[in-house]
């Protein structure tokens, strides 16, 4: 087996290849779903259902995208300039302390200018959070991939340190929580008595806004030139090390915005599980979407979807929601192969 | 053709009465009929030919022509679409290229395919032996080694590492190591790119000897003359299709030319010379110890306007570390640049453009464009930020498009769109579109570092034509190339670099190839 280079597919082409790696993925956990004594198609039919069957499933669905879209854009843009950003979930925590210290009374502002100060503040700690490994790989060529992943598990002992300590709730009965923000320092709700927040408004802007500077703007020219080729880059003046900073503050400030809306809009407060994997999971998303920031959001969706409908098929149809991470995992995969086969075409002897 | 196509002539028909005894020989390779495609572009158009067994052959074309392709198909690196190979009248497995090495088929690649920190030994050895074998059995490859260096004129210690040896000893390894295992046909791409004009004629009475034992050799070349002096038979490519085939002996340069861009070629005339201002000074230039090449030891250089300066010399000693000097990639560690007669202080390849310098880069692929960005993505990359090109830190899509197109229309550039990926393009398309990007500003300085390597006849007129015209309008061009003949041919001055060092200017026509040829091999001599 072998690979030789193809010229780029059209558009409509391109978008079959999303397509084809998800009907491999379902093929392929259908086989585990027989495995475990089930039955695929009812339980793809559940997931479907569990993910989008009602009202209250498809909002559901949007909610939980609402923080993947975000780390999905922290991903794809450092992925796109070849800034690997492995520590969404480090800037996502970071941005839930911002948003508890700011919105737990600190500053007594009205709602319309708390909310934003607290948003732009979230994305000011994590976009500097990134800055440091983005400093490290610039001037000591040390490799981000290490440095983000390891302060992924720094930032996670330092709010178990928090949670202990200095923003420790009171009145939470001992557990390790911060107290509630205010409610003016809270996003609010869509639909009154529904989960969904006004964080998945501002996460389809940012997908929007993220599209805009990619695809328009000098700066995102400058990152993907720097992504494709550095050395070339270089050559024609583009200055390499100033346009991975800036890659970096945007990836990390998108991030901390995931950790913003989550609390502000959905937890209220600081937990040590505020993110089940948020962070990893938008790796996933943005490498669904190959790295188009509208991708993101369909990414985003399908992959909650698939977290919420797992959950509710478990409970009626007994496979496990672990099935879940499966199906997520196993897309990466078959996503992955489609990318290259979309720039290769495979010979067989 | 079936078995009994021993004495049926090939595509050439009456042509074959010509080659010496040929009812003799016998083909050891037969193609036929051999088509590639990638996408909409046909890069092998039912191509067929047979190798003699002591025969040269020289596959000659343009780039893009297709010659690699062919040699990848046939070495096994690609699978054609339609056609067969043939070795030594059995038919070669397609896309193996355990096959071609078992049916007697060795390639010398154009870039070097060796382990730099391994001995020669050891990378002739590679590979040959079955991997559980604890220990090679060093004492039999040795006496092998040595008795095919003596053979054969290939003259390399087997112990030395690779990476202390010259380009030359290097390309005599790659042989080597074609011949230990038993190859019986030879084929050599572009072999005398990298060669002193003295390494390239031990290379031709090598090829020599090989083939009075009987090995049969392809020898990839764009260089006419030297397919003139190696050659029986010459087979010229032009857009995929083969558009001739002569016996050496009864050509010449002009019709092989003409056979190779389709069209007859004229050398560009070198207007007489008028000494300008200088524009661009180095004095007392040295650099630091970054990448491979030599590094610079206080080099001191003028250009002046209106004149091309060339800069001769066997690659790696110093000539990159001077083209990135001048195009501002490198760092000096002591004396100056002086341009325009203002001494320069913070030096980078944005302030470089910003001074009005010019510059084609050495390697089009690595530095001169970004593959997987679009033409007119490439065209823009060192003028996005001016005010044609971007406002308020929006980029004009439409204004780098129309560039684009300008300079596809205005530097013959074979391209479907602004929006095809550049990769995609042959070198010689992309070396015209790094023309345009480099000379659209009207540059006073212009660095051209090897502009022609790899490109074929057409491509090299043009690009020379080009340069000429902008040293009428007044620029200062420095040339650095390998190639001797591009260097007399256009340079009003000439100095050659060796071990990080400049020898004085010489006007020209003041020093003879002979000299030139021996300031480069003996102050490598030194080196070695």
């Amino acid at each position: 087996m072998r690979l030789e280079p193809k010229p780029a597919p059209s558009l409509g082409v391109l978008l079959l290849y999303p397509l084809g790696a998800i009907a491999a993925t379902l093929v392929f956990v259908s086989l585990l779903v027989l495995a475990a004594g089930a039955s695929p198609f009812s339980v793809i039919w559940l997931v479907a259902k569990g993910a989008a069957g009602s009202q209250f499933a498809a909002l559901e669905t949007l909610t939980r995208a609402t923080p993947l879209i975000f780390t999905g854009l922290a991903v794809a843009v450092a992925f796109r300039a070849k800034l690997w950003n492995i520590g969404a979930e480090a800037q996502l925590y970071v941005g839930g302390i911002v948003t508890v210290v700011l919105g737990t009374g600190a500053l007594p502002l009205p709602q319309p200018v708390l909310l934003p100060v607290i948003a732009i503040a979230a994305m000011a700690a994590g976009a500097l959070l990134l800055l440091g490994p983005a400093l490290l790989k610039t001037r000591f060529g040390v490799d981000e991939v290490v440095t983000t992943l390891l302060l992924n598990f720094v930032v996670l002992l330092f709010v178990a340190m928090l949670l202990e300590g200095a923003l420790k709730d009171p009145m939470g009965l001992g557990w390790p929580q911060s107290s509630k923000v205010v409610a003016d320092a809270q996003l609010p709700r869509i639909v009154t008595g529904k989960r969904l927040h006004y964080g998945f408004v501002l996460a389809l802007a940012a997908a929007f806004a993220i599209w805009v500077v990619m695809k328009k703007t000098v700066l995102g020219y400058e990152m993907r030139a720097v992504g494709h080729n550095p050395e070339a880059a270089r050559f024609a003046g583009i200055p390499v090390d100033p346009v991975l900073m800036k890659t970096a503050l945007l990836s990390g400030g998108l991030a901390a915005l995931a950790g913003f809306s989550e609390v502000a809009g959905l937890k209220g407060n600081l937990t040590l599980d505020l993110s089940p994997g948020y962070g990893y999971s938008g790796i996933v998303v943005a490498m669904l979407a190959m790295l188009n920031p509208l991708g993101v959001v369909a990414a985003a969706i399908f992959v909650a979807g698939i977290f919420v409908g797992a959950d509710a098929m478990s409970r009626s149809a007994g496979v496990p929601s672990y099935i879940a991470d499966v199906v997520v995992a196993t897309a990466l995969l078959t996503m992955v192969t489609a990318i290259l086969l979309s720039r290769f075409r495979v010979r067989w002897r | 053709m079936g078995a009994g196509a021993v004495f049926a002539g090939p595509a050439g028909g009456p042509l074959h009465l010509f080659t010496k005894s040929c009812m003799t020989r016998e083909a050891v390779l037969r193609l036929s009929g051999i088509t590639k495609r990638f996408g909409p572009l046909v890069a092998n158009d039912a191509i067929s030919f047979e190798l003699m067994r002591g025969e040269v052959i020289a596959l000659l074309g343009e780039n893009g022509a297709g010659k690699t392709t062919l040699m990848n198909i046939l070495f096994g690196h690609y699978v054609a679409d339609e056609g067969a190979v043939e070795a030594f009248g059995a038919p070669l497995h397609p896309g193996d290229p355990k096959a071609a090495l078992a049916a007697g088929i060795g390639m010398v690649h154009q870039h070097f395919t060796l382990a730099d920190n391994m001995t020669v030994l050891e990378n002739i050895a590679l590979g040959t032996a079955p991997l559980w074998r604890p220990r090679l059995d060093r004492g039999a490859a040795r006496a092998r080694i040595r008795a095919l260096s003596a053979d054969f004129g290939l003259s390399v210690e087997p112990d030395a590492t690779v990476a202390a040896l010259t380009v030359g000893e290097r390309q005599r390894v790659e042989i080597l190591k074609a011949l230990y295992r038993d190859a019986r046909i030879l084929i050599l791409d572009e072999p005398t790119a990298v060669l002193t004009p003295g390494e390239t004629e031990a290379l031709f009475r090598t090829l020599k000897l090989l083939v009075a034992k009987g090995l049969s050799i392809i020898f990839i070349s764009h260089k006419l003359a030297e397919v003139m002096a190696v050659s029986d038979r010459v087979l010229v490519l032009r857009a995929g299709r083969l558009a001739g085939e002569r016996v050496t002996a009864s050509t010449g340069r002009a019709e092989l030319a003409a056979l190779m861009v389709g069209q007859e070629v004229v050398s560009p005339p070198v207007p007489a010379m008028r000494s300008g201002t200088p524009l661009l000074v180095l004095s007392e230039v040295s650099t630091g110890g970054r990448g491979t090449g030599a590094r610079l030891n206080r080099v001191s250089l003028t250009l002046r306007a209106g004149e091309i300066t060339g800069l001769a010399g066997v690659s790696g000693n110093g000539q990159s570390a001077l083209a990135g000097v001048i195009a501002g990639t490198e760092t000096l560690t002591t004396g100056e640049i002086e341009i325009g007669g203002t001494v320069v202080s913070a030096w980078s390849p944005r302030e470089a453009l910003r001074r009005g310098i010019g510059r084609i880069p050495e390697d089009r692929h690595a530095v001169g464009t970004i593959g997987d960005m679009s033409v007119a993505e490439n065209v823009i990359s060192e003028q996005y930020r001016t005010a044609r090109f971007a406002r308020h830190g929006l980029l004009d899509w439409a204004a780098a498009r129309a560039f684009a197109e300008e300079i596809i229309r205005d530097y013959d550039v074979k391209c479907p769109s602004p929006d095809s990926r550049i990769r995609l393009l042959s070198g010689g398309n992309m070396q015209k579109l790094i023309l345009g990007r480099a000379l659209d500003p009207k540059p006073r300085i212009i660095l051209a570092n090897q502009p022609t390597r790899g490109l074929d006849v057409g491509a090299v007129s043009y690009v020379h034509r080009r340069l000429l015209e902008a040293r009428e309008r007044g620029a200062a061009i420095l040339l650095i190339s390998e190639d001797l003949e591009e260097i007399l041919a256009l340079s009003d001055r000439i100095v050659v670099m060796s071990r990080g060092r400049l020898s004085g200017a010489s006007a020209r026509g003041e020093r003879t190839i002979a000299e030139l040829g021996e300031l480069m091999a003996g102050h490598q001599g030194e080196a070695a």
